[in-house]
């Protein structure tokens, strides 16, 4: 792992104690290993969230089950909902963000390394103030243990009337300690890509993901806040007596969900533009091509940005607003999969006329380009208000935004793991734990969540602890379960993986992939300085230019 | 800054929709047109503050580091006297017309907003104090005039934000 | 070679897997034979939910185009443009972009969103602003934690958990309003062959309708959490012919049987605190905050449809409450046997 001190090749360095290493990644503001903190903490509450998702589906099984109570039940799933979208997903695509974007653009760190530090360690604390009120909700009123509102805790459920005792506070202030390090990071991380480029790369010369990162940066601190301010107002509410979401004193149900779907809209789509950078720079080295149509993929995402803003209330179709802003926000929803279906269309371009190469991380980024497909295609299904009617609040939602979540951004996270996992600690994954991986995540995730669609069309609502036989609900509700754990078999195959490799894999050098990005021109892992000189860079590949000298990208871009 | 700039606007700007979304709505209990009065020189104070905090970033550019310290203070006491009437004016509210944050929606989004922005005040007085304290120890020179220009932004931004609120409750909204 | 080969298979499987499930909907999707309905949005029995339904397979039918599309242009290249042994150490030619394809997949797909649009706008309108015609039906909804109340203010009728409405024929419609209010928190009324779900939110009343063409029971149950018990606030929706739903709407209208044998349990009833919650029509007893119990034995369930409406389970029911539906805000009753028995006999009286 990287020392903090100059690396000179054969010297004998005696190892470190334990604690004097531990004392190093408390206390460290380098990026690379801030990136692996988040990324570990990350993981750590995948498996959390996942155990969570599997007691949901064994109560599931079959109908009437008794596995747990439905107070269990109802925290089961708020909690697997927070704690995937805050302190999985989230993390793990912050972590990628700080490991990877100086990197690429050539620079020492990012801008503001102790405002790093600090961001990390607000969101994991959130995370651990989440998970501290299974010991803590009880709070006075005996109502405790961890909150049950659902992750939206729309309003007035998460009122005071309706969730005495602490549990719903813990959900408030874990988001909002969390949403403040967010908003760090994403500080950060704009300043890094906007001041910290190294000489040469002009801003339409940065790789992709460093493009995608800035977006997702910009929407973090417009959509995250509107969240946090409702979250003060929620607290307010419940602390202060005040009356912002309180019915009874003229106060709007409604407006909690406008504030936080301004929020858990844009949010959706700060998840999945990391994702389509993992994509935009895996499917290229893959395909021996560089991506296809750079300046439209900028332009696309910078879009879909702007779009996402305007689209929120498709989650409110059913509360009852008026024909003109559903039709509003039917066209809206629909036009913002003009600018998605152009990404998936450039990828396919990348690959075409490629030599294309079914190592691990390319084949999760083929998986995802036909799993993200079908998402969106349901989702302008459900982008058509009146069918919205039907399917929002059924599982044919909870189907839809899991194909998006798992088969789009976890798997091109798998894709992202395979492919920098050589570069962040030296040494290669094995590819046969990888395709074993692969193909049982694959089996397991369509077996669940192709057939979850179904429940949804025939009626069944989502969020109950269980459900009548004789709807047709059964059966498919066990295939779903079967394949929840198929799944959960295949995250173990890739934990073994991950710690296996790092003793007993290969050693990667700089360069495992033939690469083009900078990240590939040092050595593996990267020495904490970074680049020993401050690179100077011609095009959008400079290792391509260097490599095939005769042919260099400069001369067409 | 600037990024902290725009993500401290959306978080204003959410409660400013929820105050103008409630305007009118109260069931009970006091109007803004019954209570408030408009806090026309504790905004001058506020709105100079800005002048005087950009005089001093000024000064210090050019090294005039006692000049820079006189606006500096004067910023900070402008600040603090727009605090002082924030708080005469919540005392008056809440002991003469009885109206808290739990009195009607218009208490709620009234106190909310205008305390959420004081909040952000006093936050930026802090910064300002601290500021000044070594300023008086003689650290603060003409190469720390980047960080005092990164400071007098946010201070700017929280004035622009009291222009704003100012305009939605004591103009608009009565 | 096997990378090669487990890809193409791993395809071949994806499609095979395709085909299974699309058999599956279909076969999930046949309409059951009893009057008792499911709940299969497919399978509409009334014009708002026909409408959304031939929207659906409208919007179905285009999105499964584009699929079938950019699937076999996925599947394409990822079998003609695999990396062989023979390639190695060769860079294929670097292609950098093209206007015209770009051009050309940015505008095919604006032109179906405006397609897609104006067919569902045309749905919106005529599903929500439709008029209410003098002479429909009205009934007003309020949503409870976790139980539903049902009131016929033209009528007089109040009652609960069980819908009666009539059945519509299509040249002469014979629609039911519903004005959905809540008394908590949100809900959602949803019965899938009837019209598409509405929410139930407090301070924020909505409006729909149902025309059910066809006569029998239609399931729902509520489709926004709404607490504990969310996923037993189940709905009944009984469509009756014109006189049968007459001969309901009479017998609700009346005020509560008197039955001489239920004088011990009705005495009981009213001086326990059952009457500060439940209202029995014609009696003293007036609470609004549980359902109304005046006509209970003409309901098939109880609990709002966690139990079958039987002198057992209304026993075990107003004993405990927690070993139906544990969660539910109505508390253990706590009597003793001998009243227990005479209050359960009261409930019985009430048809």
């Amino acid at each position: 792992m990287s020392s903090n001190a100059i690396t000179i090749p054969g010297a004998q360095i005696p190892a470190r104690p334990w604690v004097d290493e531990l004392h190093q990644w408390l206390t460290t503001v380098d990026h690379k290993r801030l990136g692996i903190l988040y990324i570990a903490s990350a993981l750590l509450f995948l498996v959390i969230g996942g155990v969570e998702a599997l007691i949901i589906r064994i109560q599931l099984m079959h109908s009437h089950n008794n596995f747990i109570s439905p107070e269990v039940f109802n925290r089961m799933f708020t909690m697997h909902g927070t704690t995937m979208i805050f302190f999985v997903a989230m993390p793990i695509l912050f972590g990628f963000a700080n490991y990877l974007v100086p990197l690429m653009i050539g620079a020492r760190d990012m801008a503001f390394p102790r405002l790093n530090a600090f961001s990390f360690w607000l969101s994991f604390l959130g995370g651990l103030l989440l998970y501290f009120s299974f010991l803590g909700g009880s709070g006075l009123y005996g109502a405790g243990s961890a909150p049950d509102v659902g992750w939206w805790s729309y309003a007035p459920l998460g009122a005071r009337a309706f969730s005495p005792g602490h549990s719903s506070d813990y959900w408030t202030l874990a988001l909002l300690v969390s949403g403040f390090g967010s908003i760090g990071t994403a500080i950060n991380i704009i300043a890094t890509i906007l001041c910290l480029r190294c000489p040469g790369m002009k801003i339409n010369r940065m790789p992709l993901l460093v493009w995608m990162n800035l977006v997702m940066a910009g929407m973090v601190l417009i959509a995250i806040t509107p969240l946090s301010a409702a979250q003060i107002m929620l607290l307010i509410d419940r602390y202060l007596g005040g009356h912002f979401f309180d019915t009874q004193a003229g106060g709007s149900a409604v407006l909690w969900m406008h504030f936080f779907w301004i929020f858990g809209h844009p949010e959706v789509y700060v998840l999945i533009i990391p994702c389509f950078a993992f994509m935009s720079e895996i499917i290229p080295v893959f395909s021996r091509k560089p991506i296809f149509g750079y300046p439209v993929m900028v332009a696309a995402t910078v879009c879909i940005a702007f779009v996402s803003m305007s689209v929120w209330a498709h989650h409110m179709f059913t509360i009852g607003m008026s024909s003109y802003a559903n039709s509003f926000f039917t066209l809206t929803t629909m036009a913002v999969g003009i600018p998605t279906g152009i990404k998936i269309f450039n990828w396919i371009g990348t690959m075409w006329g490629g030599r294309i190469q079914f190592k691990t991380p390319m084949l999760f980024s083929i998986a995802f380009l036909f799993q993200f497909l079908i998402a969106g295609l349901t989702g302008i299904m459900m982008a058509a208000s009146p069918f919205d009617w039907q399917l929002s609040l059924s599982y044919f939602v909870v189907a839809h935004f899991h194909y998006v979540i798992v088969g789009g951004i976890l798997f091109a996270v798998f894709a992202a793991f395979y492919y920098w996992y050589p570069k962040i600690t030296g040494r290669m994954l094995s590819e046969r734990l990888g395709k074993w991986h692969f193909w049982l995540f694959l089996i397991g995730f369509h077996l669940t969540f192709d057939v979850m669609h179904i429940p949804g069309i025939l009626g069944m609502p989502r969020r109950i602890y269980t459900y009548e036989p004789g709807r047709g609900w059964d059966t498919l509700n066990l295939i779903i379960s079967i394949g929840a754990f198929i799944q959960a078999i295949a995250i173990l195959v890739f934990v073994a993986n991950l710690i296996i490799s790092y003793f007993k894999g290969a050693r990667a050098g700089n360069d495992p992939w033939d690469a083009w990005t900078l990240e590939w021109s040092i050595s593996s892992p990267p020495p904490a300085y970074n680049f020993a000189t401050v690179p100077t860079v011609a095009s959008r590949r400079p290792l391509w230019d260097l490599k095939h000298p005769e042919d260099p990208d400069s001369r067409y871009e | 800054m600037a990024g902290l700039i725009l993500a401290e606007s959306a978080i204003f700007t959410i409660f400013v929709v929820a105050y103008l979304f409630y305007l009118g709505k109260s069931i009970t209990g006091p109007t803004p047109s019954e209570v408030l009065e408009t806090p026309i020189f504790y905004t001058i104070c506020l709105l100079s503050s800005s002048l005087t905090i950009h005089l001093a970033a000024k000064a210090l550019e050019r090294d005039y580091t006692r000049l820079f310290l006189v606006f500096w203070l004067l910023t900070i006491a402008l600040g603090g006297l727009f605090l002082y009437g924030t708080a005469m004016e919540w005392h008056r509210l809440i002991y003469e017309h009885g109206l808290t944050i739990s009195t009607n929606l218009f208490g709620t989004t009234y106190y909310s907003l205008v305390g959420l922005h004081g909040f952000h005040v006093t936050a930026g007085l802090i910064m300002l104090s601290v500021v000044a304290i070594f300023g008086f120890t003689g650290r603060v020179g003409a190469s720390q005039s980047g960080r005092v220009a990164v400071l007098s932004m946010y201070w700017h931004f929280v004035d622009a934000v009291w222009v704003v609120v100012f305009t939605v409750v004591y103009v608009f909204g009565r | 070679m096997v990378q090669m080969k487990s890809s193409s298979l791993g395809f071949l499987a994806q499609t095979i897997l395709l085909l299974f499930w699309s058999a599956m909907a279909l076969w999930a999707s046949e309409p059951k034979g009893s009057s008792s309905h499911g709940t299969n949005i497919f399978a509409p029995a009334s014009t708002p939910a026909r409408s959304i339904a031939d929207l659906s397979v409208f919007v179905l039918v285009i999105t499964g185009i584009i699929f079938v599309v950019v699937f076999t242009l996925l599947g394409y290249s990822v079998v003609k443009f695999r990396g062989r042994e023979v390639d190695a150490g060769r860079e294929p030619a670097q292609v950098y972009g093209s206007t015209q394809i770009e051009l050309a997949w940015t505008i095919i797909p604006t032109l179906i969103v405006v397609v897609l649009f104006l067919a569902t706008a045309r749905v919106i309108h005529a599903i929500q602003d439709a008029p209410e015609p003098a002479g429909a039906v009205e009934v007003t909804v309020i949503g409870h934690q976790y139980w539903w109340e049902f009131r016929y203010p033209k009528l007089g009728i109040v009652t609960a958990n069980e819908l009666h409405i009539p059945v519509s024929d299509p040249d002469h419609p014979a629609p039911t309003f519903l004005q959905l209010l809540s008394a908590d928190t949100d809900h959602s009324f949803w019965v899938p062959e009837l019209a598409g779900k509405t929410d139930l939110i407090p301070n924020h009343p909505n409006r729909m309708w149902v025309d059910p063409q066809r006569t029998g029971v239609f399931l729902g149950q509520c489709a926004q959490y709404c607490g504990t018990q969310h996923a037993k606030m189940l709905l009944r929706v009984s469509v009756d012919g014109p006189e049968d739903f007459g001969a309901w709407v009479r017998s609700q209208q009346k005020p509560a049987l008197e039955d001489a044998s239920a004088v011990e349990g009705r005495r009981l009833f009213e001086r326990n605190a059952c009457m500060n919650c439940h209202t029995v029509g014609g009696t003293q007893a007036n609470g609004r905050f549980g359902p109304d119990l005046t006509h209970l034995m003409s309901r098939s369930t109880i609990a709002a449809g966690a139990a079958e409406n039987n002198p057992n389970n209304l026993r075990l029911w107003i004993q405990d409450p927690s070993a139906i539906k544990p969660g539910s805000l109505m508390p253990a009753m706590k009597l003793s046997d001998a009243d227990l028995s005479a209050i359960v006999s009261y409930m019985e009286t009430l048809r």
